[in-house]
């Protein structure tokens, strides 16, 4: 038998180019060489026709002088500075509003997730209203409402509206008091930094004991009383280093104090309602992915329900929401980039606007933008994953 | 002895049922709620009535000029009125609007077997709507042909802009996704690598980037002398951008198939083009018809991009039109009116696609 099994004709072998490993051995170098072609022919082609227009090539111009004034920095600038600085100070914007648009909005994306599946029904409806209305609507379009119909008309500062003699908003921005850090407010910093560690170590303690011996600490409380008690004690001790700069009203415009432009307000308003109605109905969905079969379980164990909320169902809810949360952090990040469009100096306005304008390096400038965001969009990706592989379910 | 007769049945308490049992378990079931339901309806009574008052109690809706709404405190609709056929056509000649009005007509025409239980060829419909429908769009839009007058593209805009925008960017960026989709799960690392990261580069970076390089790098790209239009240019970075999302919906269709479906192609001795055509992407795109619909909200809301490299959609002729000395002052009216029009078609869309997945719902459902 086992003999007769060894002398089955061997299949004839298929023809060369019906051989899987050479079919796909032929494409993929079919693709290389396609690729390669292309890309030769768009370097050449970029190539003499830069050399056609005289555009030079090359990372030079970043220490030109750049000769323009920016609307708002983070860092001294002026028009003596070079197109490196442009491009640093354009970063910084883009960073100021992707971070704070990110705190906001995740706020209201949380608070409208949890509102639309409230018992209560007015509020559901109300959370509906608001997730179904704002992501149907094309970003610019929210971004320019706020600005060109909401806060360009305001009054000039002469009539600006005044609250409590701090607060000035007009067409020139909302202006507020500064803080003015005196001597000696270094302690309080370091107390500060002192307490958070010192509350972690508590945070640690607790946990042990209750581990060994089934004690409970409200560490929180203790926690909260160490981070805000200490460095008020300090600030007293120190004598109060701290003052404001109140904005004040002059002839012509407002001086002193601190100031949101309405460009920034204009975008970070609108970019906040915007992604807050698609992190909602990611909080929305994570909560729904939750089985009812888990509440019931807690409360069967006898666990309270701020405990239950606190214990079971969030940590269960944020591996569902977690991912959608950081594509939604992206894509609010990219979206800053709208910016150019009212004139918030973001890095696309500053750079990939006015310095390519000057300069006319369009491959440079454009690469360098394009690299940002990549780098952006790779970090933040990279950080959501490591958190949402530190809380993602172990199975077996 | 005496014959045991049951009560009648009590009614439920008043306070459970009806109006006021609603409102109970509804507004008013514990002192939160309570006054959660107060603040809310409080705010429901700031906004409401002026928003209403405004839109269309106090509004203008006849005239013809600015000093029709001299005397109003609402709307004036009259501003959106006079500049309708811009706002529709852009600075399409009025004498060519039929043309226009030709083309979205014979779509609608088109369109509707495909909603007709009965009608056998919806594939081949579709099919025929996705290839061969552009080109008569193009002929119609641009002219030339047929002795019909051309209109350059510079001229094209509006709504009807927005529209091809749309549907060119659909039209191309479903079947590039899908290849890219096949490509990134393929086996063949040289094809698996270049999909990676031609996948990747288009999601790491904002859409205006890309019509930022379409806009000034493109023109540095092609051979001398090549004078590439800037519409269209603008459609290839659409189409790019947007393949590369529709790529990772269409991937997550493809993981969602189960092995079993895959070998049982092969087992039936079908080709890899074969199997994938008959089993498997006809499975996988049902299951994420969700994810390929948020994919044309996402693009349909995008198109409003273009304005920032100086095309006139919907949006940026109602921006333009705020310019106008004769209407100043009227922004507000033209952002309601954009507003609503990309708010019923991008709603529209997602009802339609939730209906869809119910239709076809089959048999993945538990």
């Amino acid at each position: 038998m086992a003999d007769e099994h060894r002398k089955v004709p061997e299949l004839a072998k298929p023809a060369l180019w019906r051989r899987p490993a050479v079919r796909s051995l032929f494409f993929q170098i079919l693709l290389v060489a396609g690729i390669g072609f292309f890309g030769y022919t768009i370097f050449q082609n970029t190539l003499h026709n830069m050399e056609q227009r005289g555009i030079s090539t090359g990372f030079g111009f970043l220490d030109n002088e750049a000769g323009f004034g920016i609307l708002m920095t983070l860092i001294p600038f002026d028009e003596t500075y070079t197109y490196g600085r442009t491009f640093l100070v354009g970063l910084l914007n883009t960073l100021l509003v992707a971070s704070l648009g990110i705190f906001f909005a995740t706020i209201i994306g949380f608070i409208m997730g949890v509102a639309r599946l409230s018992r209560n029904w007015i509020i559901s409806r109300l959370a509906t209203i608001y997730i179904e209305v704002f992501r149907n609507i094309p970003l610019l379009l929210q971004i320019m409402f706020w600005y060109f119909a909401v806060l360009r008309p305001l009054p000039g500062p002469r009539q600006s509206l005044i609250l409590n003699d701090t607060f000035y908003l007009s067409n020139r921005g909302l202006y507020m008091p500064s803080p003015v850090f005196g001597e000696g407010f270094w302690m309080v910093m370091v107390g500060l930094a002192v307490a958070i560690v010192a509350s972690i170590l508590v945070i640690r303690w607790a946990r042990k004991r209750q581990e060994a011996t089934g004690e409970q600490f409200h560490s929180i409380y203790a926690s909260i009383g160490l981070v805000i008690g200490l460095p008020m004690l300090i600030f007293l001790l120190a004598g109060s280093p701290l003052s404001w700069d109140f904005p004040v009203l002059q002839r012509f415009n407002m001086a002193g104090g601190m100031v949101i432009i309405p460009e920034l307000a204009a975008l970070l308003v609108a970019l906040s309602i915007y992604t807050g109605a698609f992190i909602a109905e990611a909080v929305r969905s994570g909560i729904l992915a939750v089985s009812h079969g888990q509440t019931e379980a807690a409360h069967a164990l006898g666990l309270r329900p701020a405990s239950t909320l606190r214990l079971v169902i969030i940590p269960q809810a944020l591996r569902v929401i977690i991912p959608q949360l950081t594509s939604q952090y992206l894509n609010l990040t990219k979206n800053s980039s709208l910016a150019t469009a009212i004139g918030y100096p973001d890095l696309v306005a500053v750079f990939a606007g006015t310095t390519l304008n000057q300069t006319g390096q369009a491959v440079e400038v454009i690469a360098m933008t394009m690299a940002v965001y990549l780098a952006i969009s790779l970090t933040i990706s990279l950080f959501m994953n490591w958190y949402n592989k530190r809380i993602q379910l172990v199975e077996r | 002895m005496s014959v045991h007769t049951p009560h009648p049945d009590l009614p439920p308490p008043t306070l459970s049922v009806g109006v006021l049992g609603w409102l109970r378990s509804n507004l008013f079931s514990s002192p939160l709620h309570t006054l959660l339901s107060l603040f809310a309806i409080y705010l429901i009574y700031l906004t409401v009535p002026p928003i209403i008052n405004w839109v269309f109690v106090d509004s203008t809706w006849v005239g013809d000029t600015r000093e029709a709404c001299s005397a109003t405190t609402g709307a004036c609709w009259v501003f959106v009125k006079v500049r309708m056929n811009q706002f529709m056509y852009g600075f399409f000649p009025e004498s060519e609007y039929w043309r226009i009005n030709l083309a979205f007509g014979l779509l609608i025409l088109l369109a509707i077997p495909l909603f007709i239980k009965k009608f056998n060829h919806k594939g081949k419909l579709a099919l025929f709507i996705l290839l061969v429908y552009p080109f008569v769009i193009f002929v119609l839009f641009s002219g030339g042909y047929f002795g019909l007058v051309p209109v350059e593209t510079s001229k094209w805009g509006g709504l009807s802009l927005t529209l091809i925008l749309a549907g060119v960017g659909i039209a191309a960026s479903l079947p590039l996704g899908i290849v890219l989709a096949l490509g990134r799960r393929s086996k063949m690392p040289i094809v698996k690598s270049v999909s990676v990261v031609f996948i990747e580069f288009w999601r790491g970076v904002p859409l205006i980037t890309v019509l930022f390089m379409s806009s000034v790098m493109l023109p540095l790209f092609l051979p001398e002398g090549t004078n590439f239009d800037k519409l269209l240019r603008a459609m290839i970075g659409i189409a790019l951008f947007q393949s590369a999302y529709m790529a990772e919906v269409v991937r997550g269709g493809l993981a969602a198939i189960p092995k079993g479906q895959y070998e049982a192609g092969e087992a039936l001795g079908l080709s890899y083009w074969q199997s994938m055509g008959l089993i498997i992407l006809p499975q996988a795109l049902k299951l994420v018809i969700p994810g390929i619909v948020n994919t044309f909200i996402a693009l349909f809301k995008d198109t409003t991009l273009v304005l920032i490299i100086g095309l006139f959609d919907l949006l940026a002729i109602i921006q333009q039109a705020f310019a106008d000395p004769d209407w100043l002052g009227f922004s507000i009216e033209g952002y309601v009116f954009a507003a609503s029009i990309f708010w019923i078609f991008c709603f529209g869309m997602s009802r339609y696609s939730m209906a869809l997945e119910k239709k076809l719902h089959t048999g993945h459902a538990r």
